[in-house]
């Protein structure tokens, strides 16, 4: 106690403040600017664990998948200039997909800001369209205070990133120490009140609709209402189908789970959309890939949007009844108000669209006859080494659309992507992540061989750390989704898509990574099932058919119902 | 999107943090939408401050606007209004050469008939200051310009909304009726 009532240096009040909102775990890379938080850091080692990234985007992305699959914010250290803009891209991730998140960010000493001195750079300028909130600090004293209020705004309401920025003097300041957690914010009300009037009529609504259709976004998973959510499909029996941040949230075979919507989503889904007579949206903020064109999104239908966010609501679909707040508190009270029910003749119609999307499509993909594998019969490959039961990470593009369509999810916070940002890059760091904030499960990373190269470096911390990730890359020699576009909507003009790799086995091995490269059909199985098996970091690379399309899809500007199969 | 763009007086309460203005301004940035004009000042409760932003947009898109606004840590709360919603002015200041105040009879009668003051005479140049509307301070511009301005300047809108806007419920303060 007495060393408390002494001043310490504004760098170990950062790191104090951190134990004290029971961090142990943070992804950075130093520099000159933070040197003196490096250094508390150093001796707090047994407390906090700080891994180094290759590159500071890998750290915002390990961070993210570690808060995907733990529900807690993730932390990032950078220094200035460089090292506080290659976080950009991580932050700017978080924020379009609500992902809790601090970063820390070391800055020029305060009499240099707005000299141009060695590695300034305006961070807070730069990242203020992409955090939830951000702030500078230039005296020590201010830093347990905005600290505590930083990892509040992270995680509260709708969560995403934060940015605190502090200058290198303000690191060095003594001062006197002493942490308040942060409960509120006078400016700032995370959860909106509910009203009942509005629960009572969405409740009328749902009882009075013959054809009721539930969407479902990741708010169920952030606001871990994953059980509340499924008394209410059960107990109204209405069939709910998933946004691609919101899979996981209901187990893939839950027989009121129809699929995904979107432009790679399910067919019945889509095409239902535009014959429900009440379209219920949860946690989803209606993202231009779900609703294809908005003249024609579901006008047959009454609209229910329950949110917690209240600029969500009437953003891009005009709703009937809104039901703002927490869904884990309103989806209790609607609970009581609805009526037992089954739509039986409703559900069945889904599932005769999946029967025609299972022949027309999913059977080609998942079983294939012809002599290029598919990327789908990869992912039904893990689906039964693992059971369903692992956290699959993935990347953007082909791949991601395909493993989101197929792989099998028995629990919640399982599937980690980035969705609205469409990030090139994120899944081999985000795997890390993963693994690191879900040790006891097994975490494997989807990725395509163009935005495995982006991040590719980061097999320099999975092997540094020992973390247990296993790595498929469905390598198709083509940035595929882009391709795909390129030969439906440009005349087949491969515009800069075709890759020529390098091999990849060799430079998992380089990074004394085991590894292994499947060409053919029969040797796949057991290449997964020892991957599966294998209680270290595991590389597989798998060739997969060059032009090979993602179907369903929505083209863009068409309608959900006009999604084509092939 | 489609429907016609009005004239709208955004109204935002907020904390006085620095960077506040950046992070207020980008979400017009966002939109492709430009500010009109843009005044701060302090509110009518201690330590808030209130903008007062001017812009050219369709109903639909303000709407948005506002409510992304709000959603800003440190705004406290955000309005839209149209101008009948408000009562609204703007100042101007007129700089003149001092020796056409003396040499043309006329130029006395332009500011005397458009209620302007004049704010300070020196040997060279006198100032005039005018409060009102667009229309009337444009009007005195154009009447005033045959006479060689040598400095114009027109202040940013300033407003206040016939409605209450109830910020000292929002921040539990004791109401301002």
């Amino acid at each position: 106690m007495n060393r408390l009532e002494n001043k310490i240096s504004g760098a170990e009040a950062v790191i104090r403040s951190l134990i004290e909102e029971n961090v142990d775990l943070i992804y950075g890379y130093p520099g000159g600017a933070i040197m003196p938080i490096y250094d508390e850091l150093f001796k707090f080692q047994d407390q906090i664990n700080h891994v180094l990234t290759r590159h500071e985007q890998g750290a915002t992305h390990a961070a993210q998948g570690f808060s995907r699959v733990s529900g807690k914010v993730g932390v990032v250290m950078a220094t200035s200039g460089p090292g506080a803009t290659n976080l950009v891209t991580g932050i700017a991730d978080a924020q379009i997909d609500s992902t809790p998140m601090v970063c820390i960010t070391g800055q020029v000493a305060s009499h240099l800001l707005g000299s141009d001195a060695f590695q300034e750079t305006d961070i807070i300028g730069i990242s203020t369209p992409v955090t939830k909130w951000n702030c500078q600090i230039t005296r020590a004293k201010d830093i347990p205070e905005v600290l505590a209020k930083a990892f509040y705004i992270a995680k509260s309401g709708r969560p995403g990133p934060v940015l605190i920025d502090i200058t290198k003097d303000a690191q060095f300041e003594l001062m006197n120490y002493n942490y308040k957690k942060c409960f509120s914010v006078r400016s700032y009300k995370p959860v909106p009140d509910y009203s009942d009037d509005q629960i009572k009529k969405a409740s009328k609504l749902i009882n009075d609709s013959k054809k009721p259709f539930i969407v479902f976004g990741q708010g169920v998973i952030l606001g871990e209402a994953e059980n509340e959510f499924k008394d209410l499909i059960e107990k109204t029996g209405i069939p709910s189908a998933w946004t691609i941040l919101g899979l996981s949230a209901l187990p893939t075979d839950h027989y009121l789970n129809v699929g995904m919507v979107g432009m790679h989503g399910n067919y019945g889904p889509n095409v239902l959309t535009n014959e429900c007579d009440l379209l219920i949206a949860i946690g989803m903020r209606f993202d231009d890939r779900v609703t294809g064109n908005l003249e024609s999104y579901a006008k047959q239908a009454k609209i229910i949007h329950m949110e917690i966010d209240p600029a969500e609501i009437n953003k891009n679909v005009e709703c009937d009844v809104p039901v703002i707040g927490n869904i884990k508190e309103t989806i209790p009270l609607l609970l009581s108000m609805v009526n037992k029910n089954s739509h039986k003749k409703w559900l069945d119609k889904f599932n005769s669209f999946y029967d025609i999307e299972f022949k027309k499509v999913i059977d080609n993909e998942i079983n294939p006859t012809k002599k290029g594998l598919t990327m789908a019969e990869v992912i039904k490959e893990i689906n039964n080494s693992t059971n369903g039961d692992a956290i699959i990470v993935t990347d953007v593009g082909q791949h991601q659309m395909v493993t989101c369509r197929y792989a099998k999810f028995n629990k919640s916070k399982s599937n980690v992507t980035s969705g609205g940002l469409g990030t090139m890059g994120f899944a081999l760091p985000a795997a890390l992540g993963a693994k690191m904030g879900a040790p006891e499960r097994e975490v494997v990373a989807v990725i395509g061989d163009g935005g495995y190269q982006m991040t590719i470096q980061e097999l320099g911390t999975i092997f540094q750390t020992g973390s247990a990730v296993k790595i498929v890359v469905l390598n198709n020699n083509f940035l595929g989704m882009v391709r795909q576009w390129q030969e439906m909507f440009f005349d087949k003009r491969y515009a800069s898509t075709e890759l020529v790799n390098p091999d990849f086995v060799t430079i998992a091995k380089g990074y004394y990574i085991e590894a292994e490269k499947v060409n053919e059909r029969k040797d796949l199985k057991k290449a997964v099932d020892k991957m599966i098996k294998s209680k270290k970091p595991y590389f597989l690379e798998v060739t997969v058919d060059k032009e090979n399309n993602v179907f369903p899809m929505i083209p863009t500007g068409a309608s959900v119902s006009d999604i084509r199969l092939e | 999107m489609k429907e016609s763009k009005n004239i709208f007086t955004v109204s935002v309460y907020t904390e006085n943090n620095i960077g506040l203005l950046n992070r207020i301004s980008a979400i017009f940035l966002k939109r492709h939408i430009n500010i009109d004009s843009l005044t701060t000042s302090q509110s009518e409760i201690k330590d808030i401050f209130r903008f007062v932003i001017v812009v050219n947009a369709s109903e639909f898109m303000i709407k948005r606007l506002v409510k992304q606004i709000e959603k800003q840590i440190e705004v406290i709360a955000s309005f839209y209004h149209t101008d009948d919603q408000t009562i609204f002015l703007e100042t101007a200041l007129y700089k003149v050469k001092s020796k056409s105040l003396f040499d043309e009879k006329h130029i006395q009668k332009i500011i005397k008939n458009s209620q302007a003051n004049i704010v300070t005479v020196s040997p060279n140049y006198f100032v005039i200051e005018k409060t009102g509307w667009r229309e009337d301070t444009e009007k005195l511009y154009k009447e005033l310009e045959p006479y060689g301005l040598l400095q114009f300047v027109r202040s940013g809108r300033i407003s206040v909304s016939k409605e209450p806007m109830n910020i000292s419920n929002i921040l539990g303060i004791n109401s301002d009726k």
